[in-house]
C-alpha cells in the first residue's frame, strides 16, 4: 500500500505548477486519535500532501527519472484547522530545478480560505550526498505510483 | 552597479537567518556554518539557491562549496590533504582564509573553510564581476 494524501490533481502544468485536492474524511482512523472527540487533520499530514503534490511535479518535470527525496521544509506556516467534510486544495510551484535538487513554494487552501503556506527542498539524490549509493531502481516513483498517476492525467502533457 | 561589501554581508545575514533558522546575532563574519550554525548538506544547497535568488547570479556546482575534491584519492592521503590536493582547493577557493587550515589539513577540518565570511568574499567577487 503507498501512503498516499492527496486524492487527486486538478491541475497539472508540467515543471512549472500542479494543484491536488484532498478530502478529509471521519473514515480516516488516525482523526479519532487526533484528537478524542475533537477530530482535527495532523498539520505534518497536511506538510505530507503538499509533499507529495510537490514531489510529484517535480519528478514529473524530469519524466520520473530522479529519485526525489524531501529533504528539508523551508517554511510551514498554519492559519487555521482542518475539520472533517472538509476539502484541502494543495498548489505547489516550482521555484527552482537543478541537477541536484529542487525548490517549490505551496499554498494550501480550504474553500478558498487560506490554510498553511509550505515551501519545500527536494533533493534528486542520485546527484548528491556524493559516494553514497543507492539502488538502481525507482523507489521513489515505483511503477504502480505511476500507473495510479496516469489515471490523473499526470504526466501525459509533454 | 557593484554593492559594497557591508551591502552584500547584510543580506547574506537575512539569506543565512532564513535558511538555518538561526538569530541574526548569531552571524559573525568567522562563524562556521556547520560547527557553529548548524548547517547539514541539504542546507548547502538551499543556501546555494537563496544567494542565487538574492543576488541574480549563477553558482555552477562546486564552486562556492567544492565537495568533489575529497573524492579524489590523489588529494586525500590517510585523512589528511596531500600537498596537491590542498593546492587544487585553494584554486578552488579563493574566496576563503586557509590561515588555519593549512597549518594541519585534516579533512575532518575541513568544514572549518565554510565561513559566512567565505559566502561574503564569494558574492563580493561575484557581483562586482
Amino acid at each position: 500500500m503507498r501512503w498516499i494524501w492527496i486524492d487527486k490533481f486538478i491541475d497539472f502544468e508540467s515543471g512549472v505548477r500542479a494543484t491536488a485536492i484532498k478530502n478529509v474524511s471521519l473514515a480516516e482512523e488516525h482523526l479519532h486519535d487526533h484528537f478524542p472527540g475533537y477530530p482535527v487533520m495532523p498539520a505534518s499530514l497536511i506538510i505530507e500532501g503538499m509533499a507529495q503534490t510537490a514531489g510529484i511535479l517535480v519528478g514529473e518535470a524530469r519524466n520520473f527519472e530522479e529519485k526525489v527525496i524531501l529533504a528539508k521544509v523551508k517554511r510551514a506556516v498554519f492559519r487555521r484547522e482542518v475539520r472533517p467534510g472538509e476539502r484541502i486544495t494543495y498548489e505547489a510551484t516550482i521555484d527552482q530545478v537543478t541537477e541536484e535538487a529542487a525548490v517549490t513554494t505551496g499554498r494550501v487552501t480550504v474553500e478558498g480560505e487560506e490554510l498553511a503556506q509550505i515551501d519545500i527542498v527536494f533533493s534528486h539524490i542520485d546527484n548528491n550526498l556524493s559516494g553514497l549509493e543507492f539502488p538502481k531502481e525507482n523507489f521513489v516513483f515505483t511503477d504502480d505510483f505511476k500507473s495510479l498517476l496516469q489515471s490523473y492525467n499526470v504526466g501525459r502533457g509533454k | 552597479m557593484a554593492m559594497t561589501r557591508d551591502e552584500v554581508y547584510s543580506k547574506v545575514k537575512e539569506v543565512l537567518v532564513d535558511a538555518l533558522g538561526v538569530d541574526d546575532d548569531e552571524i559573525k563574519e568567522n562563524a562556521t556554518l556547520i560547527g557553529d550554525l548548524g548547517a547539514e548538506s541539504i542546507d548547502f544547497l538551499d543556501i546555494v539557491f537563496r544567494l542565487e535568488k538574492t543576488f541574480s547570479i549563477k553558482i555552477p556546482k562546486g564552486e562556492l562549496f567544492p565537495d568533489d575534491i575529497l573524492q579524489n584519492p590523489e588529494f586525500v592521503d590517510q585523512g589528511k590533504m596531500t600537498a596537491k590536493g590542498l593546492a587544487q582547493l585553494k584554486e578552488a577557493m579563493p574566496h576563503a582564509d586557509f590561515t588555519e587550515f593549512e597549518a594541519n589539513p585534516e579533512v575532518d577540518a575541513m568544514p572549518s573553510l565554510f565561513t559566512v565570511k567565505t559566502i561574503v568574499n564569494y558574492v563580493t567577487h561575484k557581483t562586482a564581476a
